[in-house]
């Protein structure tokens, strides 16, 4: 194998690291562009965030899942845009990372919520006792 | 063996580096990458605790023993500014890094002077709702609710103030010792930290504020 196929062949297995740019990234303007997307879905998704609050146009019980959609929806655009964690092949070790971490606040989140719940339900006739 | 052997990142590197290059070498990863990748782990633990601080959040949120709930104490207007700014400064940090990158001393030092001040706008506003609640008799002391919301919000701020002075501190390294490698490091490390406040933001604003008002 020559030295130029060597290089071309590492090129594309090699890491990145999180925020880092695209090796061929010392382009600023390419670099910008990245940020100036990333800036631009952000702002709008927050804005429609923000005008469903306000607004009766929507059927209201739908808006709390709606807003919680939205948050995802821009956590991955940040993600992608600022902290440059894509699916490409050099990002594996990084995307595997955030899949524990969100398994772990998944189950945190979820967990306390249904034990909670599940505890207060069972304390109802407790209360109704006392009354 | 070419230089980018040598640069071959850990783990899946290995599998499609060269047959030729000796399977020790074909592991070793530049140390950008091990670094970066070491304080994305320690962020990820760190979104681990502030998920156990939105789990209590979630489970005390309508504990509000008679007190104001969140529907009589927000302002979604001043959470709209403060979103804003953190999503600028978001940013403006980006340019920053790109700036230390390029060696481009006008875009490195203006992105990061731009991101200081978006960050500090934040954070004065949200020092003064905290103190316009804690006026009004809603401290943390006055509910389960508001120990909750006082813990989650202060603690991102709190996280928030240590970015502000360790990006201080990163302008004054560059300033001192140069875009050297490992100067360079460090300021990726903090574009991720601040970043990554910016996701821990998105979370807040979604479920203590928006959810708030709403549900």
């Amino acid at each position: 194998m020559s030295d130029t196929d060597a290089r071309l062949h590492l090129h594309h297995a090699s890491d990145h690291a999180p925020g880092d740019e695209p090796v061929s990234g010392h382009e600023i303007a390419e670099g910008l562009l990245g940020y100036i997307v990333g800036l631009f879905l952000a702002a709008l998704i927050t804005a429609v965030a923000f005008f469903l609050v306000g607004t009766s146009l929507v059927w209201q019980p739908s808006i709390p899942v709606a807003l919680l959609v939205l948050a995802v929806a821009q956590m991955g655009v940040h993600l992608v845009f600022f902290l440059h964690i894509t699916t490409g092949p050099d990002n594996y070790n990084n995307v595997l990372a955030l899949a524990f971490g969100v398994l772990i606040v998944g189950l945190i989140i979820v967990g306390s919520m249904w034990i909670m719940t599940n505890m207060n339900h069972n304390m109802m006739p407790m209360n109704m006792m006392h009354m | 063996m070419s230089i980018a052997a040598r640069t071959t990142a850990v783990g899946l590197g290995g599998e499609g580096a060269a047959p030729s290059v000796p399977h020790e070498l074909s592991e070793l990863a530049q140390k950008r990458v091990i670094v970066g990748y070491g304080f994305w782990i320690f962020l990820l633990s760190d979104i681990v605790m502030f998920s156990t601080f939105f789990a209590a959040y979630a489970v005390l949120v309508n504990e509000t023993a008679g007190g104001p709930s969140g529907r009589d104490l927000f302002h979604l207007d001043v959470v709209a500014f403060e979103t804003a700014f953190l999503l600028l400064s978001s940013f403006a940090c980006g340019v920053a890094s790109i700036g230390a990158r390029a060696h481009r001393d006008t875009m490195y030092y203006g992105a990061m002077a731009v991101t200081a001040l978006l960050g500090a706008g934040f954070l004065f506003l949200e020092v003064h709702e905290f103190v316009g609640m804690i006026g009004i008799g809603a401290g943390p002391q006055r509910s389960a609710f508001l120990s909750a919301f006082f813990t989650l919000v202060g603690c991102h701020g709190l996280h928030v103030t240590l970015g502000l002075m360790w990006l201080l501190t990163m302008m004054a390294q560059v300033f001192a010792k140069g875009y050297r490698p490992d100067i360079l490091r460090r300021v990726l490390c903090f574009a991720l930290f601040w970043h990554t406040l910016d996701i821990i933001w998105v979370a807040i604003f979604t479920v203590v504020y928006l959810l708030g008002v709403v549900v």
